[in-house]
């Protein structure tokens, strides 16, 4: 197992280098200079020269590329100029307020997802099957954004049972049941869609595995039905039901961006926006490359759990 | 056109279409509707509510028309949405095919490159190259494009890897074909509607993305505005005029609800395993549905399968699998059911113990007596009790039938606490003893075994030392080793004698091989067409066989000693059990048929334990 | 002049290099094989799973490029695995018949491929030949504007025999062409296919596990163990009087009615392991005359009696 391990960190380092290159790379196709979108109306070519010399922006494509890799190796992500801070400080507080948030929505979807799709499955056609249908059906075709702001409509402005947005109460907050009071609604709203499509799978690797002759062979042994369903059949299926977990926390993660915007949270999401719209080029990169980063990490820990589920994986 | 029956079967599917139809029509006759100009600003009303003069959905925090607002943008979406999924398609459908189709260093190199696309969460892929290069409409478009295209590439390629390891891949190959023609000729009609299934299963998501961008503001730039920019500027009046929200964000939704509904149904309708209807759940029992009395109990046997029928109900169609058959085992007997694929021995065996997957499966009519007890009357959890504990089963393939996921030895623990209350550890020194009884070299090592560590022989010992697990009186083995080599099929077989003989087992040994029945079966049962046309003592049938199919069936099995020769054979197909001829079903094959052979109901005739389902039998009996 | 003659025809598959340490030595599907096939003649090739005979057929048709060996058929050196060079001298014949056949096609597509491409013929010249062919395999000629889901077992392995004999080989390769079919049909496909190979003057090379079929099909047979031939002789002679010990083992393991049921004698060891392959004999572990000899030398293939050879020190 912790050969398994080592095996996936070690094969994740081409893809974490890949994802610096990608970034790179496409920032590096913005039309114009940073240096003009940061001096604004005080950018004469004089200034612009210096900044850029500055920034290493005259230097070769290739070389200002390992001047930044290095740097980030070192922990220096550079200053945003926009912010007046160091990049990483900023992408440290934001991203926490995000795992928060996308942490919770993706256990939500994980546990009520698989339920969902695993009653669904034992009872299809029944009359749970058709409701967990059609609530998946709206869930994947709400946006998540038209669907946070109803909730706020709904359960802070009119039943005001909960605080209409933030993380924290302004005056009197910071403890846990004030976050866990802020966090109800946008995690629910993140988890819609993510739930919806667990659901569907888990109902569909459900029924698959349940035509399966080792589930006639379970049943031939006298197991009990329940075990069945639940044992014998579950566990087959989440072999399918783990990869779509997998792919759905990157979905979680790219909802959060909406959820955080609607409800004002202090995430990463937020800050990429208002980067991007203000051209703060260096938080943008940062950014974008260490979430990906830790995305990539999450990935090799669904792998991980995926072989312990399967020993048909070498390990 | 079949396409369309099939997705308007789907009842939501048809709602889907008409409510995307409505939208469609609607927006494609906008300009012609008396609409005001979308971007025309009226400061002065502000937030009208719905239903005022002259605005029937009011109007929006710059005074400007939520109506002809709400239809232009309807238009702008809907037109992004199928662009960018096009594109998205168009690209990750090629890149895929080739990387499956070459497979090796161009796979590795493409898919690496893939897997990188992937290890964005995707809205950072798309908020990078937004940023590069500047909100707008056509970036975000270009953005959504770019990041679906590892999707459908990653897709299409598992699809294609499957279809280029398919043998007809090989035939065009041999047929002289190069590679350009194979994929667009052999593999793109294959692959085709599995693309179709992935536009209309990710069209509506794509939706959702351009406008999820547009509300951000990096999509659609004032004044104009598509379904995501008109809910993101109405954001800031959440509050005060929630009809500007709602109004676009019930739009997207109707939209992308009426393509999922129209995308499941074109997944259903073109998926081969789904329209069959394969992907229902089978029962944990066959459906009983008894039309006729119940036989009377005779004392034949520790099993009595009396009249048994059974049925597969599939859309209007009746397969009749099995039809008045009847047989019986005693302590210590074996029986073999023998027949050709189709022929019912297997269903009729699966009936026992109701382990016919149901639906489609239903019992029609019979009785199945353990021990005088009626099986097919008893609850649920009577024929649990009985179902490795009194009858057994051994299957065919031992892999497929083995729990990839369990060790063998929790598998043989598992069968033994289904019906004893013993602990753990009790269970698994009984499971070991199993494992030596069918003669498993290591025994203690092969308990923490998983199948697929194992050899095909391996396993299906552990499959008959599963099927010993509660000491049963019957087992049923279905062609036990047809999956199996000759020399491991020899051992198999003497272990089945061995432990026959050593424990006083009734077995009912279904095969198609004549070789296996007369090594190891006392009694023979023939099945054609789900009816048994001929039974007796093994010996007499395969010496002096009554029934002309019986006859030329064993004529037509080479024998090894006999040397080269012409064989003989038996012209035509066996009839398809949904269209059973009257009179015997062989009749169309036989060459002694006569006319009165095609009319009706032929019995079995004969002094038990032999007899014939002919009217111009070979021997008598 | 032999229709087909190869020499230390072999192949290896790679194994992938693990992370740490040196790059393992590959699987030895087919070991270095020589043998010479006579116009007209049906060689047998018999074998249980993993003996490498679907691998040695692959690399016959070149669907798969040899490690090491030459082809060479009807006198002409065939090196390079390229199909359609292979295609209009040697044809195969898949064990699946459905699967062979493209579900998106018409069976007239499917037929008219080999005709054009290796061909080159003309429409009329083409739907003629196509309808000579039909003919002589028993399929209506109205099955043409069919797809292959309409057909049964049977008579989508005459198309697929039909395909094979549109291109005009000289040689077929039959690579387990009865063994999907149900026992009623597959001796409908067995005479089928003595008829055609008279009618058409073809060699074949009929691969099977069934012996019984070997045998009743087959001039000569060779028996493969572990991917080497252990044992070569004429049909009639083989399983009646085998020297290998393998190939009785096999014969006395056929199901035969009249024949009491007995486990061969063997012992009940596993198969041998493809990733690592035992020394000398590869069937020394299961065989009751090995002797020290037999687990430390590779046995030879050596002429035994009249017509016959087999890889053994310990012959029968």
């Amino acid at each position: 197992m912790g050969s398994y391990i080592l095996k996936r960190l070690i094969s994740a380092v081409p893809v974490l280098f890949g994802i610096t290159v990608i970034v790179f790379l496409i920032m590096s196709m913005i039309p114009g200079d940073p240096a003009t979108a940061i001096l604004g109306s005080y950018a004469t070519p004089e200034n612009v020269e210096k900044l850029n010399r500055d920034l290493g922006l005259d230097k070769p494509l290739v070389q200002r590329y390992f001047i930044w890799l290095e740097n980030m190796l070192t922990g220096d992500f550079g200053r945003s100029f926009s912010l007046n801070r160091p990049v990483l400080d900023e992408i440290l507080e934001r991203f926490s307020a995000t795992l928060v948030l996308a942490g919770t929505s993706f256990v939500l979807c994980a546990i009520l997802g698989i339920l969902a799709g695993a009653i669904s499955a034992a009872r299809q056609y029944g009359l749970a099957d058709k409701l967990i249908t059609l609530v998946v059906l709206i869930g994947i075709s709400i946006p998540s954004f038209f669907l946070g702001m109803m909730m706020i409509l709904i359960f802070a402005v009119k039943l005001k049972w909960l605080p209409v947005s933030g993380m924290y109460a302004i005056y009197g907050g910071g403890d846990l049941p004030d976050l866990i009071n802020h966090l109800i609604m946008p995690a629910s709203a993140l988890a819609a869609v993510a739930t919806g499509v667990v659901a569907r799978m888990s109902r569909s690797a459900m029924l698959e595995v349940l035509r399966q002759d080792y589930i006639r062979t379970a049943r031939a042994k006298g197991v009990r039905e329940r075990r069945v369903l639940m044992g014998h059949a579950l566990r087959a299926a989440m072999v399918s039901i783990i990869p779509v977990l997998g792919i759905q926390a990157g979905f979680v993660l790219s909802g959060a961006v909406y959820i955080e915007m609607v409800f004002q949270w202090p995430g990463v999401g937020r800050m990429l926006v208002d980067a991007i719209l203000k051209r703060d080029l260096l938080l943008v990169q940062g950014g974008v490359v260490f979430v990906a980063a830790c995305y990539v990490l999450f990935n090799i820990a669904v792998d991980v759990a995926q072989s312990l589920l399967d020993p048909r994986i070498k390990t | 056109m079949t396409f369309l029956r099939l997705l308007f079967r789907n009842r939501l599917a048809g709602l889907g279409a008409v409510i995307l139809g409505i939208i469609i029509i609607l927006v494609t006759i906008t300009p012609l509707l008396p609409l005001p100009d979308p971007n025309a600003t009226a400061t002065a009303n502000r937030f009208l509510r719905p239903f005022s003069e002259g605005h029937l959905l009011g109007t929006d925090h710059l005074g400007r028309d939520i109506l002809a607002r709400l239809l232009y943008g309807t238009r702008i979406s809907l037109a992004i949405g199928l662009v960018s999924a096009f594109f998205a398609a168009l690209f990750g459908s090629a890149i895929g095919i080739i990387a499956g189709y070459f497979g090796g260093r161009i796979d590795n190199v493409i898919m690496r490159l893939i897997d990188m696309l992937m290890a964005f969460p995707y809205i950072l892929l798309a908020l990078a190259i937004v940023a590069a290069l500047g909100p707008g409409l056509m970036n975000a478009l270009i953005a959504v494009a770019a990041v679906n295209v590892p999707f459908f590439a990653r897709n299409i390629r598992g699809i294609t890897v499957s279809l280029a390891g398919r043998e007809f891949i090989d035939a065009a190959r041999l047929a002289g074909l190069g590679h350009t023609r194979i994929i667009l000729s052999e593999l793109l009609p294959n692959v085709l509607p599995v693309i179709v299934i992935g536009i209309s299963t990710t069209v509506g998501w794509m939706i959702l993305e351009t406008a999820g961008l547009s509300f951000l503001g990096l999509g659609s730039q004032p004044p104009n505005a598509d379904l995501g920019s008109m809910l993101g500027e109405a954001r800031a009046a959440l509050i005060t005029a929630p009809h500007t929200s709602i109004i676009p964000g019930i739009m997207i939704f109707l939209i992308v609800m009426s393509i999922n509904l129209l995308g499941d149904g074109v997944r259903d309708a073109l998926d081969p395993r789904l329209k069959s209807g394969a992907l229902t759940r089978p029962r944990a029992t066959t459906r009983v549905d008894r039309k006729g009395p119940v036989p009377q109990a005779d004392q034949k046997g520790l099993l009595n399968i009396q009249s048994l029928e059974t049925q597969f109900h599939v859309g209007p169609r009746i397969y009749r699998a099995v039809n008045e058959v009847s047989l019986h085992v005693s302590a210590g007997e074996c029986l073999g059911i023998i027949g050709e694929s189709g022929s019912g021995k297997s269903v009729t065996a699966l009936s026992v113990m109701g382990l016919v997957a149901s639906p489609p499966g239903v019992i029609t009519g019979g009785a199945v007596r353990y021990d005088g007890e009626d099986l097919l009357d008893a609850s649920y959890e009577r024929l649990r009790q009985k179902r490795g504990n009194n009858v057994a089963y051994i299957f065919q393939d031992p892999l497929a039938t083995l729990h990839p996921l369990y060790k063998i030895g929790d598998q043989l623990v598992e069968a033994i606490q289904s019906h004893n209350n013993t602990s753990t550890k009790e269970a698994r020194t009984k499971a070991l003893e199993l494992l030596k009884s069918v003669r498993i070299p290591n025994a203690p090592e092969r308990l923490d075994n998983y199948p697929h560590e194992m050899s095909g022989g391996m396993r299906q010992r552990v499959g008959i030392a599963m099927a010993l697990a509660n000491d049963p009186e019957v087992i049923i083995a279905d062609e036990p080793t047809t999956a199996l080599d000759v020399t491991v099929q020899a051992q198999i077989l003497t272990l089945l004698d061995d432990l026959r003989r050593e424990r006083g087992l009734a077995i009912i040994f279904i095969t198609h091989d004549f070789g296996v029945v007369a090594q190891l079966c006392d009694r023979v049962a023939v099945m054609y067409a789900g009816r048994i046309v001929e039974e007796g003592q093994t010996k007499a049938v395969l010496d002096a066989p009554a029934h002309p199919y019986t006859k030329r069936l064993i004529a037509c099995v080479p024998e090894l000693g006999g040397g080269r020769r012409e064989l003989a054979a038996i012209p035509g197909l066996p009839p398809v059990v949904d269209r059973l001829p009257e009179g015997c079903a062989f009749a169309a094959r036989c060459d002694k048929a006569q006319d009165a052979c095609h009319r009706g109901y032929i019995p079995l005739n004969g002094h038990a334990p032999r007899a014939v389902r002919c009217l111009f039998p070979e021997e008598v009996v | 002049m032999p229709a087909l003659k190869f020499t230390n025809l072999s192949k290896t598959f790679p194994r992938a290099k693990p992370l740490f340490g040196k790059a393992r030595a590959g699987v030895r599907a087919v070991r270095p094989m020589s043998l010479t096939v006579e116009t007209g003649e049906t060689l047998g090739i018999v074998g249980e799973s993993g003996c490498g005979k679907s691998t040695l057929a692959r690399m016959l048709v070149g669907l798969l490029e040899p490690s090491s060996g030459q082809i060479e058929i009807a006198g002409k050196a065939l090196d390079t695995a390229d199909p359609a060079a292979f295609g209009r001298l040697i044809q195969y014949v898949f064990q699946d018949p459905i699967s062979s056949l493209n579900p998106r096609k018409t069976i007239r597509q499917i037929m008219e491929t080999p005709l054009k491409q290796l061909h080159g013929m003309d429409r009329a010249e083409r739907s003629a030949r196509i309808g000579k062919i039909f003919a002589s395999v028993n399929l209506r000629k109205e099955f043409l504007d069919r797809y292959p889901h309409e057909f049964s077992g049977g008579q989508a392995q005459r198309i697929g025999i039909a395909r094979a004999l549109a291109a005009h080989p000289k040689i077929m390769v039959l690579d387990e062409p009865v063994s999907a079919l149900d026992v009623s049909i597959q001796a409908q496909v067995l005479n089928l296919l003595a008829d055609l190979k008279s009618k058409f003057d073809l060699t074949y090379l009929f691969i099977s596990h069934d012996l019984a079929v070997v045998e009743a099909v087959s001039n000569r047979v060779i028996v493969l163990y572990f991917g080497a031939v252990v044992e070569i002789g004429k049909a009639e002679d083989i399983f009646n009087s085998p020297k290998h010990p393998y190939t009785q083992l096999l014969a006395d393991s056929a199901p035969v009615v009249g024949r009491p049921l007995k486990a061969p004698e063997q012992k009940d060891s596993e198969l041998p392991d493809p990733l690592n392959p035992p020394k000398g004999c590869a069937f020394a572990g299961r065989c009751i005359y090995a002797s020290d000899l037999c687990r430390s030398t590779e046995p030879e293939l050596r002429v035994m009696g009249e017509n016959q050879l087999a890889a053994c020190h310990h012959p029968i």
